[in-house]
């Protein structure tokens, strides 16, 4: 186990020092980043000041290195916009974006739970079409458009809603639902196909040949089971929130980290994009390096095989 | 092959090449709503200039935030409506519908033509550069990789070029994983060891023996993921990180609607219902063709 543990975290390591490479070597792309750190109508003077303090002029590794050592100190260059150091704007804002999230991945799990295992069990009847469908919309409808259709049915004509902003828990109602229904479509789809698969199997049949009550079998023997590869994919589902906490967080105006990084591009505002950009990174994988170490801890095949 | 049992003849125990083969049962559902879908909005994006007597940059503000043909205050001039510049919303949509599929084309062909690459290098070499370009590719892949989408955009500057990089960039990964694992179990044929001992070059038998026999997966995925490029294209343009204006595209033509979501709904609905639909379209006909073509696919 120990060793699996250290294994997997530098794994880890060597994936985050991978993207901040691409980072740095992406920022590098136009050949001179300084113009994408000062304001359109900066002077010559402050051009040069900043490459000079930027360290420019010196070699490419070397420039790496101070990019490096100053994003893990957690200094990630000033907004070019806001005029302050973008890691308190981002220290500002990510309790909301993880409150949000929070919200939409309970009513996600509270909604795709139930209806993968109904599906798999009323497999075939009309329960089941509907569920395949709110799986199949959740594919082709644009999240973004689903938002502000929200928004003008709710907040707008029925009024029972706000229409955007942070304030009361009704708030949370419109966005945590846009962004959960899109976690809801792939969760409901992977849990009802291994649901279908764990019902069929000998330890099921023997469960009901000893008369376990059938919803015992369901919700207990079976789910339990179901759930191992819904894990599997918690790296996936975080990266389906994130994304779309950008749109979703655009569309109701909430004061979070996607909400952020929108406004770093309408302002071209590259310090912030690339903070935000460079510190998700370092949660996805963060958080990835503890779902497999959970998993592993949950099943044994994994930290032996 | 077919077996001689008259001559006793040695059958070929695998096809040289797997060529792109129709199974018949599919053919008789071919889908076709979603069929003729995708027909009318080709033709409306080619013949888009023909279709509409309005420009769809120029800007009329008399004409300003008129409502549909069939709310008060609309006409059958414009159909659909107008936006906040006056510019008439159906022939921004139609003109939209350009940028959407060539974009999605575009990004279609370098994501999965790159992913399709890397996928049959990985598969063929194996080793460390299969270690090497699977690790990077499961990483893209349980990656939120739209952010680097958006902070390519942030730092070329949107023009056409750069969204369809960015699109190719959130793309490969998938055609990379799935392609090599088909690489991964045509490898160990018979053909490709013949080729091998024959002398053919790697470059060869990538190219002449196993990407053939890769075709069919390559074209269903491709079909699979117009839809998805469709969206990833929408988001990016919302979010101001798409081709810039006045350009239209649905996913900006939905940004200026929202700051007019009480008075003048219609501006963000009718583009947010092209992208439904059409994507909606292209999913069918996906799913349709993954039947057709190779039902054992379906995971996909």
């Amino acid at each position: 186990m120990q060793r699996y543990i250290v294994r997997r975290f530098f794994q880890s390591l060597l994936e985050l020092l991978a993207i901040s490479m691409l980072i740095f070597g992406m920022s590098r792309l136009t050949g001179d980043p300084v113009m994408l750190m000062v304001p359109d109508d900066a002077s010559r003077e402050d051009i040069a000041q900043l490459r000079h303090a930027l360290g420019l002029d010196q070699s490419l590794p070397v420039q790496y290195w101070v990019f490096l050592s100053k994003a893990v100190q957690g200094d990630f260059g000033r907004s070019i916009k806001g005029q302050m150091p973008v890691s308190e704007m981002i220290k500002e804002r990510l309790p909301n974006s993880l409150k949000l999230a929070a919200v939409a991945l309970s009513i996600a799990v509270l909604l795709a739970f139930p209806l993968g295992v109904v599906a798999a069990v009323k497999k075939g009847t009309a329960l089941d079409t509907m569920a395949n469908v709110v799986a199949v919309l959740g594919q082709s409808l644009p999240q973004f458009w689903v938002g502000i259709v929200l928004i003008q049915v709710f907040a707008v004509h029925l009024r029972w809603l706000p229409v955007a902003g942070v304030g009361s828990i009704w708030h949370y109602v419109l966005p945590a639902f846009t962004l959960g229904w899109f976690v809801v479509a792939g969760m409901m789809r992977l849990l009802r196909s291994s649901m279908l698969d764990i019902l069929g199997s000998e330890f099921v049949k023997l469960a009901r040949i000893k008369g376990v009550p059938e919803s015992t079998v369901i919700w207990k023997h079976a789910l339990r089971n179901a759930i191992i590869p819904v894990l599997t994919f918690g790296a996936i589902y975080l990266a389906i929130l994130v994304t779309g906490a950008i749109l979703v967080e655009t569309v109701f105006a909430w004061p979070g980290i996607g909400q952020l990084i929108y406004q770093g591009i309408v302002f071209r505002d590259f310090p912030v994009v690339q903070a935000v950009v460079l510190l998700t990174a370092g949660v996805v994988i963060a958080v990835n390096l503890l779902v497999d170490i959970l998993y592993a801890y949950v099943d044994p095949r994994i930290r032996y095989g | 092959m077919s077996v001689s049992m008259a001559t006793g003849e040695l059958v070929r125990e695998e096809p040289l090449v797997r060529p792109v083969r129709w199974r018949l049962a599919a053919l008789r559902h071919v889908p076709v709503v979603p069929l003729s879908i995708i027909t009318l909005i080709l033709l409306t994006a080619v013949l888009a200039n023909v279709l509409t007597p309005y420009s769809p940059v120029d800007i009329a503000l008399p004409e300003r935030l008129k409502p549909p043909f069939w709310e008060q205050g609309g006409s059958l001039a414009h159909p659909l409506g107008t936006d906040p510049m006056g510019r008439d919303l159906l022939t921004r949509m139609i003109y939209g519908a350009r940028i959407s599929l060539l974009v999605g084309f575009l990004g279609l062909c370098l994501g999965g033509g790159v992913g399709a690459a890397l996928g049959l290098i990985a598969g063929y070499a194996g080793g460390r550069v299969d270690a090497f370009l699977m690790r990077a590719t499961d990483t893209a892949l349980s990656f939120p990789i739209i952010l680097f989408a958006i902070l390519l955009v942030v730092i070329l500057g949107g023009s056409l070029l750069t969204v369809v990089l960015a699109v190719a960039l959130v793309l490969w990964a998938r055609f990379a994983r799935v392609i090599r694992g088909e690489t991964l179990s045509i490898r160990e044929r018979h053909f490709v060891a013949q080729a091998r001992i024959a002398g053919s070059s790697p470059m060869r038998i990538i190219v002449v023996h196993l990407f053939p026999n890769v075709l069919n997966t390559l074209v269903v995925l491709l079909s699979l993921q117009v839809g998805w490029v469709i969206i990833v294209e929408a988001s990016l343009s919302f979010l101001g990180a798409g081709v810039p204006p006045p350009t239209p595209t649905w996913g900006s033509m939905i940004a200026e609607g929202r700051d007019y979501i009480a008075s003048a709904w219609w501006i963000s609905f009718f583009p947010g219902l092209a992208i439904l639909v059409t994507v909606l379209a292209f999913n069918l006909f996906g799913d349709w063709l993954r039947d057709a073509l190779d039902p054992t696919l379906r995971q996909l």
